[in-house]
């Protein structure tokens, strides 16, 4: 359900399409050649579009490997065929593309490969906050393929037709919500989402929320914290109101709508901007990015929704091989710029996001205005963050409780109460010491 | 007359004979051993399992049984398809049966044509018709919405708690109906037209030859019908599942037990408890089927 980069699918832009051989040149400059007799053969699993590209390059480089690409299904459907084939022992990829918020999960039941052997080289290319969600101390279980740090995407036409400003704090947003809905019935400040687990714990992780801490077999389990309570105490009467709707994303509905000038802000990751061009159709030129609306009394800061690495599997029979390909996927300038001009996807690398080339790109959909500029600022605000190790069962417990919140049914609080309460037990069920 | 063959060919004869239906057999129950049997023996071995992220897979006997008796998610569950199927078997039956009866006293123009069009929706795959009806029930931009703006009438919200379960029942109806009715008007075939004749000779009406007739004598295979949709509502789950796309918000990950019994295999890594549930649903679809051809055979005795 978590929506993903690979969501941009659609209407994918081909002018910057690099040249295969130009770009292998670039990548045999790398230290990843194997001169083995008989050729490994790996298999790994990713829904991202065009990912042969970025594959065909390290083959390149790395003659000695052979790499069947396959798409085993996008987020869900992919974790829900690993599971099964960890269940079988049989049928597995030996790298898989994995979201940050599940790796902790795969962690638990020991499928990820430690290649910190290979990884801990490339440290330094990528932000502490990107590092300590993939590593424990020296062991790594995954590389950092794209993220999402989030941020406004705005209508220019209609904020200025109303006279309002783009809100820079929550308090400014709330104001705004009022006066726009006000002013137009038919228009609302936004759309919150709030029965997806990911985006919603993006914006709550703005706010500071630290629902787990783990200690071993011990887990702290804070879900409706004071920070949930602050967050419940902002949605709850603009929800109530009528000036805010909560309803799902990635409808036909919610895409007409966005299109459709109902919705006059859309919240969203580093791989919205590129996703929002896809469909929509009568807006363009109209939207602007603008950064996350902040909480009083704090620095900048942003939350992060979505998101992938490449994770080697402990069953791979070549790990060695298998973390240079995730390794490679995840480092080489070549293929990481490509994953930038052909798939979009918002860059992790340090050397991407402070490349000017990339961040100073005029978006003619954007009014010509350079938006990864502002997502670039967001990334580098993006806090650490620690996920639960059975984060798939958090975002359904979230989809469930605050899809009964937002049909009208209590208050967001009692859901976050909710949620708590079946997190804690399922916590219990599985054995853990809930603190 | 044919002469006895020596009776050691005879002996070897009848072997052969007597192995014969057992490799007729063979097929059916090498498939159902393989593809039903077994997959119950294993799930019915995991049922007995608690798997667990810290300590691993201990060995439980029926605690995971003992557990689904108090679990809220699966009973509500069973609730709402209790009421789902309350109102729609009838419903469906109903108008396959009408449809069925009418196609088959011929009056009906186009009747072919009928047939197969009320037959179609039966052959769009459900992931098809879900997205078809899910634009059409469209809350803000669907065409029942914009109807109802244009004439200045309330929109309704096809996809809202309250009715929800209609929606899906009405999406379901129409998959259904033609199956049904398919297999009505076959039966109705059946009946000699000997019956028909003798009626028209008394001067029964339509209607008469229809209600004391044809209903009475189509009356197992409804019964069969009845079975069918009880079963299949209670294991209601692609609908529902592909309307959760469209209505998160309103469909939760227990909406209906085979929904349930999912998201606890997936996302909930809970397969032991997800086989239990699985195997109490069995049971009270099982229970059901059972009190339901119990009322029903005590019924058949009364003449309709």
């Amino acid at each position: 359900m978590t929506p993903n980069p690979a969501q941009a699918r659609h209407g994918i832009h081909r002018r910057h399409l690099l040249q295969i051989g130009g770009v292998g040149l670039a990548a045999a400059a790398l230290p990843f050649n194997l001169f083995a007799q008989d050729k490994v053969k790996l298999t790994i699993w990713s829904w991202l579009p065009d990912m042969q590209a970025q594959i065909d390059m390290f083959v390149q480089a790395n003659p000695g490997i052979e790499v069947q690409l396959v798409n085993a299904g996008q987020g869900g459907a992919e974790y829900a065929a690993l599971r099964a084939g960890l269940q079988a022992g049989a049928g597995l990829p030996d790298v898989v593309q994995m979201e940050f918020q599940l790796l902790e999960s795969f962690r638990q039941i020991k499928a990820l490969a430690d290649i910190g052997a290979t990884a801990n080289t490339y440290r330094a290319e990528f932000a502490d906050s990107t590092w300590a969600q993939i590593s424990d101390g020296d062991a790594v279980y995954a590389m950092p393929q794209d993220s999402g740090p989030l941020a406004m995407l705005f209508r220019k036409d209609i904020l200025d037709k109303h006279g309002i400003t783009p809100p820079t704090s929550w308090d400014e947003f709330a104001v705004a919500a009022r006066a726009l809905h006000a002013a137009d019935p038919q228009v609302y400040i936004t759309n919150g989402t709030f029965n997806d687990g990911g985006w919603t714990t993006g914006l709550l992780w703005q706010a500071g929320w630290k629902p787990f801490t783990r200690d071993g077999d011990t887990l702290t389990i804070r879900i409706n914290d004071d920070v949930a309570k602050r967050f419940s105490e902002f949605w709850q009467p603009l929800i109530a109101e009528g000036v805010v709707e909560a309803k799902p994303a990635f409808t036909t509905e919610w895409y007409t709508a966005l299109d459709s000038g109902r919705y006059a802000t859309w919240i969203t990751a580093g791989w919205g901007p590129k996703f929002l061009t896809s469909f929509a159709k009568t807006s363009v030129g109209q939207w602007r990015a603008s950064d996350l609306p902040q909480w009083a009394g704090t620095d900048f800061i942003a939350g992060n929704w979505g998101g992938s690495t490449l994770a080697v599997m402990a069953t791979s029979a070549h790990p060695a091989e298998a973390a240079l390909l995730a390794t490679f996927l995840a480092v080489d300038p070549a293929a990481t710029e490509l994953y930038t001009t052909k798939q979009f996807l918002f860059p992790t690398r340090k050397a991407l996001l402070e490349s000017t080339t990339w961040a100073n790109q005029p978006f003619e959909f954007y009014g010509g205005q350079p938006v990864n500029q502002v997502y670039a600022k967001a990334a580098a605000a993006v806090p650490a963050f620690e996920w639960s190790p059975f984060q798939d069962f958090v975002f359904q417990s979230m989809t469930d409780e605050f899809g009964i919140w937002a049909n009208g049914t209590g208050t967001m609080m009692e859901a976050f109460d909710r949620v708590q309460a079946a997190v804690v037990q399922f916590a219990t069920d599985q054995g853990f010491t809930v603190a | 007359m044919i002469l006895s063959p020596p009776t050691p060919l005879r002996r070897k004869r009848s072997t052969a004979r007597r192995a014969a239906p057992y490799l007729f057999l063979l097929p059916f129950f090498a498939l159902f051993g393989v593809f039903i049997v077994a997959p119950l023996g294993y799930a019915l071995k995991l049922s007995l399992f608690r798997e667990t992220l810290v300590g691993g897979t201990t060995f439980v006997g029926a605690d995971n049984y003992i557990r689904t008796l108090g679990d809220a998610r699966l009973w509500e569950g069973v609730r709402n398809l209790g009421l789902f199927g309350a109102v729609q078997i009838p419903l469906m039956l109903g108008l396959a049966l009408t449809f069925a009866i009418v196609l088959d006293r011929g009056r009906m123009p186009q009747k072919n044509l009928f047939r197969i069009g009320s037959f179609l929706p039966y052959a769009v795959p459900s992931v098809i018709a879900a997205v078809v009806w899910g634009y059409l029930y469209g809350p803000v931009f669907g065409p029942f919405t914009q109807a109802a703006d244009a004439l200045g009438l309330p929109a309704p919200n096809f996809l809202a708690p309250g009715t929800m379960l209609f929606s899906i029942a009405n999406i379901v109806t129409w998959e259904f109906v033609g199956y049904n009715m398919v297999i009505y008007y076959a039966a109705l075939k059946a009946i000699s037209g000997d019956l028909d004749e003798a009626a028209k000779i008394d001067g029964a009406t339509s209607w008469q030859f229809a209600r004391t007739i044809q209903l009475p004598l189509l009356w197992p295979t409804i019964l069969i019908t009845i079975l069918f949709a009880i079963n299949g509502t209670l294991q209601l789950f692609n609908e529902p599942l592909l309307m959760r796309a469209l209505a998160s918000n309103t469909i939760s990950s227990s909406y209906t037990p085979n929904m349930y019994a999912f998201s606890l295999a997936t996302s909930g890594q809970q397969t032991g408890y997800a086989a239990a549930v699985s195997f109490v649903l069995g049971g009270v679809i099982a229970g059901i089927s059972v009190l339901f051809i119990w009322v029903a055979s005590r019924r058949q005795k009364v003449p309709l």
